[in-house]
Order: structure tokens, then C-alpha cells, then sequence
């Protein structure tokens, strides 16, 4: 493998990479908040994926009205299962919480496959075109997947840090019942998380539809295993550390699909989740909690 | 001082296996006279498999606490072993030629080849995966889990050899699994994982689940029953997928994707953690029920998503909870209800 192969497969793995991150991010501020595996993520990105196939295909709306389309339908779905699935269970055992996200992942996958068909849907890519750069060629859609990633996870890092929401998220992540003492509304601030959430699953359905024209109902349950991969390689609950989660395993995956190893690629993924989990369960960048008796 | 009846343990065990041969009898004359169709009879092998692996993922998730989401690696281990196994021996011949007695000695070796492997998968994944708890646990198996299943499909290759057919699909297994086969090999994985838990290591890994540092504290080998508990229903598994290669005849990589692993464990928890009763009863209606739900099998998957959702908000501890049915207790609270009223009436 030549150097230049080397650069244009790291760029492929960075846009990979980007979209496992925005999914990761989801994850790992879901699972901060109310410690759940929230399997039901990757197919909110199915869910957005399909609204922009839709509001290009059969609507002919510009790209960018499709996107902003599927950000809002993602938010709503994301806050609306939250609110029927999710919050009457918040006192439940944490085993229930998870099959219940399983079983609206399931819900999604099925009721999508009986709404839009079992069959893919290809549409014609949305970002054309490339430039190269010596001998490197580059996609706009690379590009334009890379930089808005870094926006949204830029913009999200801020809302965490500086803004009061954003104080109210980190409080009810560190205790929930001492925020609620404290006068935060708990209710408000876990919908909120999942709307934010969503919200970049939708982003994260645009930019995968930029790199892989096409939909189908079940293309979001193994984009929603690697981003949780991911999230778990950075440390689940770190939002940094879901960024660097999901441009490793980007980057991982286009080196194995380089050396002409794809399709060991997934069980590459795995096995370096566990080599990690072994030696670092909390992840890269996950802090250690200290069990009680 | 009120005497009470109770029946001896021996007497249930025998009273257990009347039962369990009557049904045993009624089934076969049901399909001998054609009231059980074909169809029906695949149906009935189908839910005994299921059975089979309910039940072993109850032993790792109900018993033990644990959540493994990569039961579907184990099974897929088992299968192929059993099947592979199977293959080399002259079986398939045998079977053609109607000779089914001639198989059954060549079935024990599979199924017993098959738990062993995935015994030994157990070990491999249970040793690491169990250092860790709860959430990641449960990553970590549905990592090893996809990576049993991406590497049966591209062994071929680095083997050289025409080993599992990757892909394609390894076809043409003798179909050994026969109803009656499937029926005794489902009771003897409940008798055994029965047996392991009213034993007092069943009673070290009841402990570990409600407490794991308490249980340690008392001088249990946590790591030991663990371990031995998630090899067991690892080897049971390995014994469900044996029964499938056999029953089904040919075997895809593609069949034990992380939803397989999802539905058998949607099975225990419908059925209610930690009992054996519920998981038998929830694999026997979830089997069936997409069965008879065929004419509206566009709607059935959300259906039953559906049903897995509003089962979990309305009724968390799932359809039995940690009730267990028991024959002997029945019997004995029946007969302690009229002794009680004979004494009344005196």
C-alpha cells in the first residue's frame, strides 16, 4: 500500500468515521443521562434516512430542506419515544429499560420494512463531484461530511459546557436526585438530551446518506452497533470520547477494508472493542467509578 | 401440632416423568393418526429447539444475573460442530434407507461434540467477558457473538479448504433431529439445568445474582460459578444448535445474526427472569403464535415488537415473573386444602 492509498483511505475513514461519531454521540449522552442502551438510536437514523429518500425522491425538495426535514423528524421521534416508551419505565429495573429499546428498534425496523417496503432505496448522490489534491483524489461529500460533523459536535460541546441546559444535562448525569433537589426539572432536561441526541442522528442520516446513497429498514441496526462500539471505545457517557470513538473506528475500518480485509471488518471492530474492554473497561476516555457495598 | 402432606422427592421425580410420557404418548398418537400435520410437527421441533436455548439463556440472564447478547454465537458453534460432525459419518445414508435406529448412537456423539465445543467457546468468551459487568457484559458477548459469526463465514478462505462453505451455506446435513429426539432432548436440558439449580452450586449462582460482593464475602468462588454457570448454558446452547442443523438441513452464517440472539432473549424475559416455566411457556407461544398469525404475517413483526413493548411498561417482571410451576406443589397444596377442611368440618 502506497502513501497516497494510505491518505485517501484515512479520508474514507474519516467520513465513516464522522457519521459513527454523530451516531456515538447519541448514544453515549443517552446513556450518561439515564444509563440506557438506547438500541432503538440506529434506527432513528433509518427513520431520517428515509425522510430525506422521500422529500428528494417523490418531493424533488432541495437537499438542504431534506435535511433540515429529517433533523426535525428525528428530534420528534427521538423526544416522542422517550416520552411513550422510556419515562414510564425511568424507576424500572435497568434490564427492562434495554429490552424495551430493543423492542421499539424492532418496532421501527418492521414497521418501516411495512411502509416503505423490504427493498433498498437508492437515490442519486446529493454531494457530486471531487478535487485531488497531488495525487489524492477528494470527494465534496468527504469533505462536506467531515466539516459538518466537526460543526455539530463543536456546537453540541459548547451547549454542554456553557449553556444552563447544558449544566442541567451534566448535573442529572452526575445525580439525579440531587438535580432534582436542586431545582432541575428532570423530566425537561432528559428530553432535551434525547431531542439533542436525535437530533444528530438525523445529521448522522443525511451524511451516511452522502456516503452510501441508499436506505432500507434494517440499515440502522449495524450503523447503530458500530456507533455504540464506538461510543464504548471512547468511554461511554464521554462526549469526547464519542468523537475519538468514532474516527478510530472509521479509520479502523477503511485500513482493514485497505489491506483487502473487508470483510473481516466487522469482526476487526469487535475485537478490538474487547481487547479495549479488557484492558480499559470504562474506554479511552471513560472515568472509573468506584463500586460500593 | 398440624401434620401437612408433602410428597416425597423421588415420589415427584417419577410422578414428573408419568407426566412427561403422557404427554410424550399423546403427541405420538396425534402424529402417527395425522391429527398433527407435517407442517406442525417442523412447528413442534421448532419450539423445542427454542425451548432448548430459552432455557439456557435463562440459566446465564434469570439465574445468573448476567445479560449475554451473544447466545446465538453459541448456538451457531454447536450447529456447525454437530453438523460438520454429522457429515463425515455416514448418516445420511442411514437415514435414507430408513435405518434411524442405526443413527442415534452417531446423534449422541454430535450432540455431545457439539455441547463440548461450545463449552469450550464458553470458556474462551466467559473467562474475559465475566470480569466484567452489567452493560459491557453484555457488548462484549455480542462482540464475540458477530465475530463467531463473521468468522464461520470467512474461515474458507484462510483455512483453504472447504471447511464451513462461508456464505453458501453448509447444506445437505442429514436430518437426524426427529420429534421424538428433539422431545427427550429438551427435558434432559431442563433436568439438567433443574438439577444444577436446586443443587447448592445452583444456590452459589442464585446468590452471586442478588448479591455479588456478599456472595464472595461468605467464601463463594464467584469467578468459579460464574464461569461454570455461562459455560453450562453456552455447552445447552451448542445443544439447541446441534438439533437445529439437524431439523433444518442446511446452515448459513447469516441464520445467528445479534437478532437471533435478541429473540431468544426477548423469550426469557416475556417468560419472566429466573423462571423456567415462563421461558418454556414464552418460547412455545412465540413459536406458535407467528405460526397461526401467518395471514397477517405482514403485520405479525410489529405486532409482536408491539407487544414486547407494552409488556415491558405494563408488566416489567415479564408473564410469570419468578413464578416456577411445580407439579408437587400443586398436588400438596390441593391435598393440605381438603385435609384442612376435613379437620373444620370436625
Amino acid at each position: 500500500m502506497d502513501f497516497y492509498t494510505l491518505i485517501a483511505q484515512i479520508i474514507n475513514g474519516l467520513q465513516t468515521g464522522s457519521v459513527y461519531a454523530l451516531v456515538a454521540l447519541g448514544y453515549s449522552m443517552v446513556y450518561g443521562i439515564i444509563m440506557l442502551l438506547n438500541f432503538a438510536h440506529g434506527d432513528i437514523i433509518m427513520v431520517g434516512a428515509y425522510v430525506v429518500y422521500y422529500s428528494i425522491a417523490s418531493f424533488a425538495l432541495p437537499p438542504l430542506l431534506a435535511v433540515i426535514l429529517a433533523v426535525i423528524m428525528c428530534t420528534i421521534l427521538g423526544v416522542a419515544i422517550e416520552k411513550v416508551a422510556y419515562t414510564p419505565l425511568r424507576s424500572a429495573p435497568r434490564l427492562s429499560l434495554l429490552i424495551t429499546a430493543i423492542g421499539i428498534s424492532f418496532l421501527l425496523e418492521n414497521g418501516a420494512q411495512l411502509l416503505f417496503g423490504a427493498d433498498q432505496k437508492s437515490m442519486s448522490p446529493m454531494v457530486k463531484g471531487g478535487f485531488s489534491m497531488g495525487s489524492v483524489g477528494i470527494s465534496y461529500a468527504a469533505v462536506v461530511t467531515i466539516v459538518v460533523s466537526v460543526i455539530a459536535m463543536t456546537a453540541l460541546t459548547i451547549l454542554v459546557n456553557k449553556t444552563k441546559m447544558g449544566k442541567a444535562m451534566r448535573a442529572v448525569s452526575e445525580d439525579m436526585g440531587a438535580a432534582q433537589l436542586m431545582g432541575i426539572s428532570l423530566n425537561r432536561t432528559i428530553s432535551f438530551t434525547f431531542a439533542i441526541g436525535s437530533a444528530l442522528a438525523g445529521i448522522g442520516s443525511a451524511l451516511y446518506l452522502c456516503a452510501y446513497p441508499q436506505s432500507s429498514p434494517t440499515m440502522g441496526s449495524m450503523l447503530g452497533i458500530k456507533a455504540f462500539v464506538a461510543a464504548v471505545l471512547g468511554g461511554i457517557g464521554s462526549i469526547p470520547g464519542a468523537m475519538i470513538g468514532g474516527f478510530a473506528i472509521g479509520i479502523l475500518e477503511a485500513l482493514v477494508a485497505a489491506a483487502h480485509l473487508s470483510m473481516w471488518k466487522d469482526a476487526v471492530v469487535f475485537f478490538v472493542l474487547i481487547i479495549v474492554l479488557l484492558f480499559k473497561p470504562t474506554g479511552i476516555l471513560g472515568k472509573k467509578i468506584q463500586e460500593k457495598v | 401440632m398440624k401434620k401437612k402432606f408433602t410428597i416425597p422427592t423421588p415420589a415427584s421425580y417419577v410422578l414428573n416423568a408419568a407426566i412427561l410420557f403422557v404427554i410424550w404418548l399423546a403427541i405420538s398418537m396425534m402424529i402417527s393418526s395425522g391429527v398433527i400435520t407435517n407442517y406442525w410437527r417442523g412447528i413442534l421441533i421448532t419450539i423445542g429447539i427454542n425451548i432448548v436455548l430459552a432455557t439456557s439463556l435463562n440459566l446465564a440472564c434469570g439465574y445468573l444475573g448476567q445479560l449475554p447478547l451473544g447466545h446465538a454465537g453459541f448456538m451457531a458453534v454447536g450447529a456447525y460442530a454437530g453438523a460438520i460432525f454429522m457429515k463425515a459419518t455416514p448418516a445420511a445414508a442411514l437415514i435414507r434407507s430408513g435405518n434411524t435406529l442405526a443413527v442415534l448412537p452417531l446423534f449422541v456423539v454430535a450432540v455431545i461434540i457439539s455441547a463440548l465445543v461450545a463449552g469450550i467457546f464458553g470458556i474462551l468468551i466467559g473467562i474475559p467477558a465475566l470480569r466484567l459487568k452489567g452493560d459491557y457484559l453484555a457488548i462484549i458477548t455480542l462482540g464475540f457473538g458477530e465475530i463467531i459469526r463473521v468468522v464461520l463465514t470467512n474461515i474458507d478462505s484462510v483455512l483453504g479448504f472447504k471447511f464451513t462453505y462461508g456464505a453458501a451455506g453448509l447444506a445437505r446435513i442429514p436430518k437426524f433431529t426427529s420429534f421424538n429426539i428433539c422431545y427427550f432432548m429438551v427435558i434432559l436440558c431442563i433436568f439438567i439445568i433443574h438439577t444444577f439449580m436446586k443443587s447448592r452450586h445452583g444456590r452459589a449462582v442464585l446468590s452471586i445474582r442478588e448479591n455479588e460482593i456478599a456472595a464472595e464475602s461468605v467464601g463463594i468462588n464467584t469467578t468459579f460459578y460464574k464461569t461454570s454457570a455461562f459455560v453450562l448454558s453456552a455447552m445447552l446452547a451448542g445443544v439447541a444448535g446441534c438439533l437445529y442443523a439437524g431439523y433444518i438441513g442446511s446452515l448459513y452464517p447469516s441464520t445467528f445474526k445479534f437478532m437471533k440472539s435478541i429473540e431468544i432473549l426477548v423469550m426469557v424475559v416475556l417468560g419472566g427472569m429466573g423462571s423456567m416455566f415462563g421461558s418454556v411457556l414464552a418460547a412455545i407461544v412465540l413459536t406458535a403464535l407467528p405460526e397461526l398469525l401467518r395471514a397477517f404475517s405482514d403485520y405479525r413483526m410489529v405486532v409482536y415488537s408491539l407487544a414486547l413493548v407494552l409488556m415491558m411498561i405494563f408488566r416489567p417482571e415479564g408473564l410469570m415473573g419468578d413464578y416456577d410451576f411445580s407439579l408437587k406443589r400443586i398436588i400438596q397444596k390441593i391435598v393440605n386444602g381438603i385435609i384442612n377442611r376435613r379437620k373444620g368440618n370436625e
